[in-house]
């Protein structure tokens, strides 16, 4: 059994909805089978076999080799196994997960493992605006898993947001964490303004001291929290800095809001930070 | 049988099903672990009057608990899931939330869940913060000294107590240096705890009593100030009769404990004043499991 293999031809020039393309979808199908896909681009729709050359039997492992940022919904849905992109990814990517790995080596755009709810996504390069966010209208965004992102993210990373973490090890745009409902989301570089705008719970740890606090956040003081090791061990079997980094987090200033809302989020600041 | 010149009889000890389970303590430090862990586990040496039977299994590194700092892990062991469940709510509650530092996690995440701190979060009044980490859920309650850390379930699985053998001697301090020897012995067992004092019961017991309103009276003939008064089981040169108790996850790890145990014990041998093993049972009737001495000792 080799892992199979979807090699783009050549860039498209029109965005491609590839959501049929994961492990539970092409499961047990014939290269000939999976060829015969359709997948939406615009008002048409294209055979998975006119534009990728495939290669390969288990469909349990799909590598999408030469991806653009013109595929969106890449792993929607998917319950398990583990998709790899070789470059770029466009909207939607692991929308709505509920399990399996999802690992793209370049950059995403907006709405990335918006509404996961289980399973792994690491981005290696940078991701768009609304991050493990809902969907517009949807008051529910990520419930769940891990999503680890090595490069920066757009506004409104963890919209909604309601259980599971979201680990950045690089900058974030605005409102990072707004309207939160629970979860964690933990940051190694800078964050942007409007930091955990109307979140009502839910954690927000951050390695360095945010340029800038809403005033509807209070200072609760410096404290070691427990917690914090107990969590970041957790990632231990993932791969991020996170999971080394009990000693530098677990002492932090905490900062809980957002008091014009329920008031029971909190901002956790690296104390040496 | 005999073992260095102790007598090992031909009885057994017969022991009954219990519902058990472990929760690891953390602290500060190994004082506080063991000082919480000691409260919580006060008052449980027999299910009798006891409502459960507990005890410390062994001090944890900082590497083998879940938070990294030092910890002691905890058994505990009912009749009854349920009773059970309410004992380690309530004990968890006064014993450990009460206690400054500590932390409480389940040190069994197999088995049927029962709550530690699902119930116990409520004490944050609303200021309680719920975290799921790989898959295990954990409270967060604000007190006084900081933040108390309390994972929601523990696993609470079958389990058998009442394993048990009896240390026969010549004199008093004698039947208490073998105890002690060994407990000491037993308590490098995992899975496995001796509920009574020290490890040790003194007031071995028989089913029933000439007082109706009583279920269990002295085990008589193990009482060497009645060898002239009643059935004796006891020689002449026997002036004194301890018990070990021992509950266990399993029938095995009673096994291996009884064995270690009664090892450590007839080690002194009879110049040290121990004449005998024995075990309490009762006729093999009530409890369905058995631990034959020699059959152990083999």
């Amino acid at each position: 059994m080799t892992m199979l293999i979807l090699t783009l031809r050549s860039g498209p020039r029109q965005r491609i909805d590839v959501a049929p393309l994961t492990p539970d979808t092409l499961q047990g199908k014939s290269i000939a089978e999976i060829g015969d896909t359709l997948l939406q681009t615009g008002n048409r729709q294209l055979r998975a076999g006119d534009l990728f050359d495939i290669e390969g039997n288990d469909a349990s492992h799909i590598v999408l080799r030469g991806a653009t940022g013109k595929l969106d919904f890449i792993g929607r849905g998917m319950t398990g196994g583990q998709i790899t992109v070789e470059g770029d990814a466009g909207s939607y990517l692991g929308i709505q997960m509920k399990g399996g790995r999802l690992i793209v080596r370049g950059s995403v755009d907006a709405y990335a493992a918006c509404e996961l709810r289980n399973g792994h996504v690491l981005i290696v390069g940078n991701a768009g605006d609304f991050l493990g966010a809902s969907l517009p209208g949807n008051k529910k965004g990520m419930a769940g898993g891990v999503i680890i992102v090595r490069g920066n993210v757009g506004d409104r990373a963890g919209d909604h947001l309601r259980r599971g973490a979201i680990l950045i090890e690089g900058n974030t745009g605005d409102y990072l964490g707004s309207r939160m409902t629970a979860g964690t989301i933990a940051v190694l570089g800078k964050t942007g303004r409007y930091l955990g705008y109307a979140m009502g719970r839910g954690t927000l740890l951050l390695a360095q001291s945010p340029s800038e606090l809403l005033p509807t956040f209070n200072d609760c003081g410096t404290h070691t929290l427990g917690f914090i090791p107990l969590m970041l061990r957790g990632f231990a079997e993932l791969d991020t800095p996170f999971a080394g980094m009990s000693d530098q987090l677990k002492r932090v200033r905490r900062y809980a809001g957002d008091m014009s809302g329920l008031g029971k989020g909190e901002i956790l600041v690296a104390a040496d930070a | 049988m005999n073992i260095n010149g102790v007598q090992i009889d031909a009885n057994f000890a017969e022991a009954f099903p219990m519902r058990g389970t472990r929760i690891v303590i953390t602290a500060q430090n190994a004082k506080w672990a063991h000082i919480a862990a000691q409260t919580m586990t006060g008052f449980a040496t027999s299910v009798i009057a006891c409502g459960c039977e507990a005890g410390i299994e062994r001090e944890l590194t900082p590497e083998e608990t879940p938070d990294g700092r030092p910890g002691v892990a905890v058994l505990i062991f009912a009749m009854g899931g349920k009773t059970l469940a309410k004992q380690v709510e309530t004990r968890a509650g006064q014993c450990v939330l009460t206690c400054p530092t500590t932390a409480l996690f389940s040190g069994l995440p197999e088995g049927d869940p029962i709550a530690l701190g699902k119930n116990l979060r409520f004490f944050g009044d609303g200021y309680q913060i719920s975290k799921r980490i790989n898959g295990r859920r954990y409270w967060r309650v604000p007190v006084m000294d900081g933040e108390f850390l309390c994972e929601e379930n523990t696993g609470m699985v079958n389990a058998v107590g009442g394993g048990n053998f009896l240390i026969l001697a010549e004199s008093q301090p004698q039947a208490l240096a073998a105890c002690e020897a060994a407990v000491d012995a037993m308590r490098k067992i995992p899975n496995v705890i001796m509920p009574f004092p020290g490890g040790v019961v003194r007031s071995g017991s028989k089913v029933g009593s000439k007082y109706k309103a009583l279920n269990a009276s002295t085990n008589d003939a193990f009482c060497p100030t009645l060898k002239g008064q009643t059935k004796s089981e006891l020689s002449p040169e026997i002036e004194s009769v301890m018990e070990i108790v021992i509950d266990g996850l399993t029938a095995e790890d009673i096994n291996q404990a009884m064995r270690v145990g009664i090892q450590a014990a007839c080690s002194l041998g009879p110049q040290n004043g121990i004449r005998r093993i024995s075990a309490g049972n009762y006729g093999g009737k009530l409890g369905p499991f058995l631990f034959h001495l020699q059959e152990i000792m083999a």
